[in-house]
């Protein structure tokens, strides 16, 4: 079990590697996007101090969904999925195997991307160690749900624009979490509920969402 | 009268709630009578279509209406001797 | 419940129930406006706006129970593989989106005389504004396959992720309404509610179901007969 996770983690990273674009643009698409705001709201330093931490994390829900949908496109496309279904390893294993060698890919370059745009947004230093933080707990979550999506959405017709109608509603908890565990660190406010209740949703969020998955999976390569 | 349209001067809130309301729900049977009525009409047209033509026996009909899964309701050929 | 597996034997019971159904709908539709709008007093502090609430409410309920409906549907469907029980979600979201809808907007219409705005990022409205996302996903999702097979079992799959989903948005929009207004926005529950409001308010929320039986059914037989074009479309191609 762990070495089917193992090999599904290194054989994706590998590719991802390979590739090699798929992070960067990632990260640059979240670096565009946060850099609009202050042309979209002026240069102010008090707005962007204010809506520093909205910006970061709604960015990065947008950034972290661009990828999914070639989650298991490709796996899906090569016939490799069948093989995973009908092989010996249980599916929810690989399913995490797969969904941990996104957030490497994503979250992770997001996740150090994050402090610097802060600093670009004025935020307050006192957030900069929660913001991490909280992006170091939250965005495996939003990896984990978008995977349940990216599995549905295998096959369908204009996959991506629906991956997102049905992954977005679904990232809100952790968007409200995330953006006030920051904001609470700013104003000098305790910040271990925020955090611990996202620590709650990734728990959730790995217990239950290999399972859908997995039984999406099943029923795209019936 | 006047009074009960004037809605003791919210007419312009009470109304208009209860005409999204009212189209909303007209709007949403009219499309579902449309859709029954339009599948209802090709599903007669196919059937007429079949009494016309006989077809071989049921055993050549099973791998096509198999495929489908088992929820494709009904087979073909029972579906035509239901309706008829 | 294997019993009514058969489309053919539910449609069978499905025409039984329409004109009950279809009657009842105009009956109790009648009676609810008519003592929603004439036969129920004003409220003493929000007058006439009081009868936007036998509107709002009953829509709110069904926009939830439509919801919980569906996804004792899907789990249906996708556990015991019942035909009937995928029409049923398939044929549900639709109406369900309706009713979320109206709830928004007649909230709009209330909130607009009663607390100056049309919009509040209340904890309630902004559930439900998800709540109305999460179905508009659904239809998405389940006509986005040339396979109509395919497009139930994934929606099945999003009801019952929607479902867990639920309480836990409604659990976080609160508390984030509570961090950004504190109380200056009290929802508007009203006083402890009249009988005289009760009746109203009863018989809209009786309306409302007969008309989302009546719908349901009427869609369902619609996908029951457009299923049997395709089984018999398919078996000409093949055959």
């Amino acid at each position: 079990m762990i070495a089917g996770f193992g090999a599904i983690v290194a054989r994706d990273l590998r590719l991802a590697l390979r590739q090699g674009s798929d992070s960067l643009m990632v990260v640059t698409f979240f670096v565009l996007t946060v850099v609009l705001f202050p042309f979209g709201v002026g240069p102010e330093a008090g707005i962007l101090e204010r809506i520093s931490a909205g910006v970061l994390w709604v960015t990065a829900l947008l950034a972290s969904m661009l990828s999914l949908d070639r989650l298991f496109q490709t796996d899906y496309e090569d016939g490799s999925l069948d093989l995973m279904t009908r092989g010996p390893a249980p599916l929810g294993v690989l399913v995490l195997g797969k969904v941990t060698a996104h957030w490497l890919t994503t979250g992770l370059p997001l996740l150090l991307a994050a402090p610097v745009l802060a600093v670009l947004l004025n935020m307050n230093a006192a957030g900069f160690g929660v913001l991490v933080l909280a992006f170091l707990i939250g965005t495996p979550t939003l990896s984990l749900i978008g995977a349940v999506g990216a599995a549905l959405v295998l096959g369908a017709r204009r996959g991506g624009v629906l991956l997102s109608l049905l992954v977005l509603p679904l990232y809100i908890p952790v968007l409200v979490f995330g953006v006030s565990a920051v904001d609470a660190a700013v104003m000098d406010l305790p910040v271990r509920a925020q955090l611990l209740i996202l620590g709650g949703f990734l728990f959730a969020a790995a217990a239950l969402c290999p399972w859908a998955t997995a039984a999406a999976l099943r029923q795209a390569v019936e | 009268m006047q009074d009960f349209f004037d809605m003791g001067g919210y007419a312009g809130f009470v109304w208009p709630s209860y005409g999204i309301a009212a189209v909303v729900l007209a709007l949403l049977f009219v499309f579902t009578w449309r859709l029954l009525k339009t599948s209802e009409r090709r599903l007669a047209q196919l059937q007429a279509a079949r009494g016309r033509r006989p077809r071989r026996d049921r055993a050549g009909d099973a791998p096509a209406a198999a495929a489908p899964h088992e929820t494709a309701p009904a087979e073909p050929a029972d579906a035509a001797g239901e309706m008829r | 419940m294997h019993r009514f597996a058969n489309p053919n034997r539910f449609l069978k019971l499905a025409n039984a129930i329409l004109p009950w159904a279809a009657g009842a709908t105009v009956i109790l539709l009648l009676a609810g406006l008519y003592f929603s709008l004439v036969a129920s007093p004003e409220d003493y502090q929000q007058g006439a706006t009081v009868r936007i609430m036998y509107v709002h409410v009953p829509a709110a309920w069904m926009a939830l129970f439509v919801y919980t409906a569906m996804a004792v549907a899907s789990a249906v469907a996708l556990i015991w593989k019942h035909p009937v029980s995928d029409l049923f979600a398939k044929a549900a979201s639709p109406v369900g989106a309706a009713f979320t809808f109206i709830a928004l907007a007649t909230g709009a219409f209330w909130g607009k005389p009663m607390w100056g705005t049309w919009w509040v990022w209340d904890a309630r409205l902004t559930s439900m504004l998800i709540l109305f996302f999460l179905y508009l996903g659904h239809m998405a999702l389940m006509n986005a396959f040339d396979d109509p097979q395919r497009g139930f079992r994934a929606a099945a799959v999003l009801a019952l992720v929607g479902v867990v989903n639920v309480p836990i948005i409604k659990f976080s929009v609160d508390w984030w309404n509570t961090l950004h207004q504190p109380a200056s926005v009290v929802r508007m529950d009203g006083p402890a509610i009249d009988p005289a409001m009760m009746t109203p308010l009863l018989l809209m929320a009786f309306a409302f179901k007969a008309y989302f039986v009546t719908v349901v059914l009427l869609r369902m037989r619609g996908e029951i007969a457009e299923a049997k074009v395709r089984a018999i479309s398919m078996s000409q191609v093949h055959g």
